[in-house]
């Protein structure tokens, strides 16, 4: 067997049990890469000679010395808004084509203190602006199960690769839905952690209050193995969390759902959802009662304001945060201008894509003198209202399940002249990340089209291990992970 | 809410951001479009309801006062579209008299 059909958690196993060598395992995983990247795209860019290397001196280092970490010779990905020191790191955008971080994420030397493996860094929707990668100042990723489709974005390098085969798992940004959303698509896993659980020290920031990065994998116990390995305090991000990160392999050894409560919102069943994803949706909510969960209906009444309340708060942030692309420090500078101001003007014209562009301007509107209370003050009370139908949701459920997308993945050029109906792809993610919960997206079958469709668990906050061990007793009953893309 | 391009230039003025005319004319076409869905906000009555700025509810996280390495200079530098020995180069700001 390729040593690439494995995942991480039995990668690992092979590893540590001394079966293959880290030298193996980047060239099995570069092979791979060269076979299908040429029909994927999912790389802005890729690290072959750092990764052989370090498998080099790995092998070398262990002959001596067996001592290995969980993530010791994993071949990763990471996507392209994390910043990696000397390896170049784009955001997918012109204006950070050639920026070169001096410093990694602290996700990113979590990783590296692991002894980790970088295969490349993953495309995405220009600063994470976007659901289908079709934002990219670098051209699109495709969609492994078809590749006249997007994989769907932020996201959607990472969840290509990983759905392709080209790393053992990856690393996401999930804003608004910018690693679920990829995953349905791609039929894979993909977790957004609890808001202050992963640091965000090193992640170019897109919406400071809604940003969290997670794992995208083939399967839950590779998405518990990667959470582990990256969750905890980091006092670089003040809104990281100081508390314990419970064992999350472990919490999935329980395979019922006896005494799991979980709620289904009637709201996410209404109208717009693909007649396809809904029965399969509901097929897996079936799945669960059978594994001893109590299903109940609930209501999130204010689920219809989220993708509003989230375009003025994503915005909002985006605009402030990005207003550090001045064309001074690093990244693009426009060339002949007369004074500092032209400076400016230019280099974030220049420098900046078609949808960052328009954020900056939605976000600096909503913002602005005579606006910000009828908008932006608006949204945050509508935040609120949000948050509180979660929380009294959470009093009757432990979990919730719904669709992870209204559509299985779309076709490339098919709402890139709509940015209203891109928006709206996001509906059934936005309000996850408004209130701040764990929610993880797994497969729960395919279209008659043969692409995957996505099942979403929210869990309460912090819980992320319950929400894995859910996840887990459905991955297990079902199966759909193991299918795979015959990628052409 | 309906979008001039008059209100497209005046916030592209405060964003720092140069619009090609037909930039102008789609962004106010497309920024009252969405601006229109954002109005059904209205629907909710948020009268005494507290904003969400952040929802893990921290404020005014300290750290002890440390002396730590940080950038080195070259280091600092190194992405620099234009430099000059340890400093980064920029339009001139200061007018001549």
């Amino acid at each position: 067997m390729s040593l690439h059909k494995l995942g991480l958690v039995e990668l690992h196993k092979k590893f540590t049990a001394g079966e293959v060598t880290a030298i193996e395992i980047v060239r099995a995983y570069f092979l791979r890469i060269s076979q299908v990247e040429p029909k994927v795209k999912a790389f802005v860019t890729q690290t072959k000679d750092m990764a052989y290397q370090q498998a080099e001196e790995l092998d070398h280092k262990l002959k001596v010395w067996r001592k290995t970490h969980p993530l010791t010779g994993m071949p990763l990905a990471v996507k392209d808004n994390i910043c990696t020191d000397s390896v170049p790191t784009t955001c997918s955008s012109r204006m950070l084509q050639h920026f070169v971080p001096p410093y990694d994420a602290t996700v990113v030397s979590r990783l590296r203190s692991q002894e980790y493996i970088l295969v490349g860094k993953t495309n995405l929707d220009e600063f994470a602006m976007g659901s289908s990668t079709e934002n990219s100042a670098f051209g699109p990723s495709r969609n492994p199960w078809n590749l006249h489709c997007v994989p769907g974005g932020s996201s959607g390098g990472s969840a290509a690769a990983v759905a392709a085969e080209e790393c053992a798992a990856a690393l996401g940004s999930d804003t608004g839905g910018s690693i679920r959303q990829p995953a349905a698509f791609c039929g894979v896993v993909g977790v957004k952690p609890t808001y202050g659980r992963v640091s965000r020290y090193g992640l170019i920031a897109f919406a400071s209050s809604l940003d969290q990065i997670g794992p995208i994998t083939r399967n839950v116990p590779d998405a518990a193995f990667l959470l582990q390995a990256i969750a905890g305090h980091d006092p670089m991000d003040s809104t990281s969390v100081d508390r314990p990160v419970p064992d999350y392999l472990k919490a999935l050894q329980k395979r019922d759902l006896k005494n799991v409560r979980i709620g289904v919102p009637v709201e996410f069943f209404a109208e717009g959802i693909d007649p396809e994803v809904e029965r399969a949706v509901r097929a897996a909510i079936g799945e669960l009662k059978q594994l001893g969960a109590e299903v109940k209906e609930i209501r999130l009444p204010r689920t219809d304001a989220a993708v509003a309340v989230y375009y003025v708060i994503a915005t909002a942030e985006a605009s402030s945060n990005l207003a550090r692309f001045d064309g001074v420090k690093f990244g693009f500078r426009a060339k002949e201008t007369k004074d500092l101001l032209e400076l400016y003007m230019k280099t974030r014209q220049e420098g900046f894509g078609p949808e960052v562009k328009r954020r900056i301007m939605l976000g600096t509107y909503v913002l602005s003198a005579g606006y910000y209370d009828a908008y932006y003050g608006k949204a945050q009370a509508v935040r609120t209202l949000v948050c509180q139908d979660f929380e009294a949701a959470f009093k009757e459920v432990d979990l919730i399940v719904t669709p992870a997308t209204p559509t299985p993945a779309f076709k490339l050029g098919e709402k890139s002249e709509d940015p209203l109906q891109m928006y709206l792809s996001d509906i059934f993610t936005i309000s996850v990340n408004l209130a701040g919960l764990p929610a993880i997206a797994l497969p729960c079958g395919f279209s008659k089209a043969g692409l995957p469709i996505g099942l979403q668990l929210i869990g309460r906050a912090f819980e992320e291990d319950m929400m894995l061990r859910a996840a887990h007793a459905y991955e297990q009953s079902t199966a759909w992970y193991r299918q795979r893309p015959s990628i052409r | 809410m309906e979008i001039t391009q008059q209100d497209v230039e005046k916030v592209a003025q405060l964003a720092r951001l140069a619009l090609t005319a037909s930039e102008k004319e789609t962004f106010a076409k497309q920024l009252s479009q969405i601006l229109s869905h954002v109005d059904q906000l209205n629907q909710y009555d948020t009268t005494g309801i507290e904003p969400t700025a952040t929802v893990m509810g921290q404020v005014n996280v300290f750290r002890a006062d440390i002396v730590r390495p940080s950038l080195p200079v070259e280091k600092a530098l190194a992405n620099a579209p234009e430099r000059e020995s340890d400093g980064f180069v920029v339009p001139k700001i200061i007018e001549e008299r």
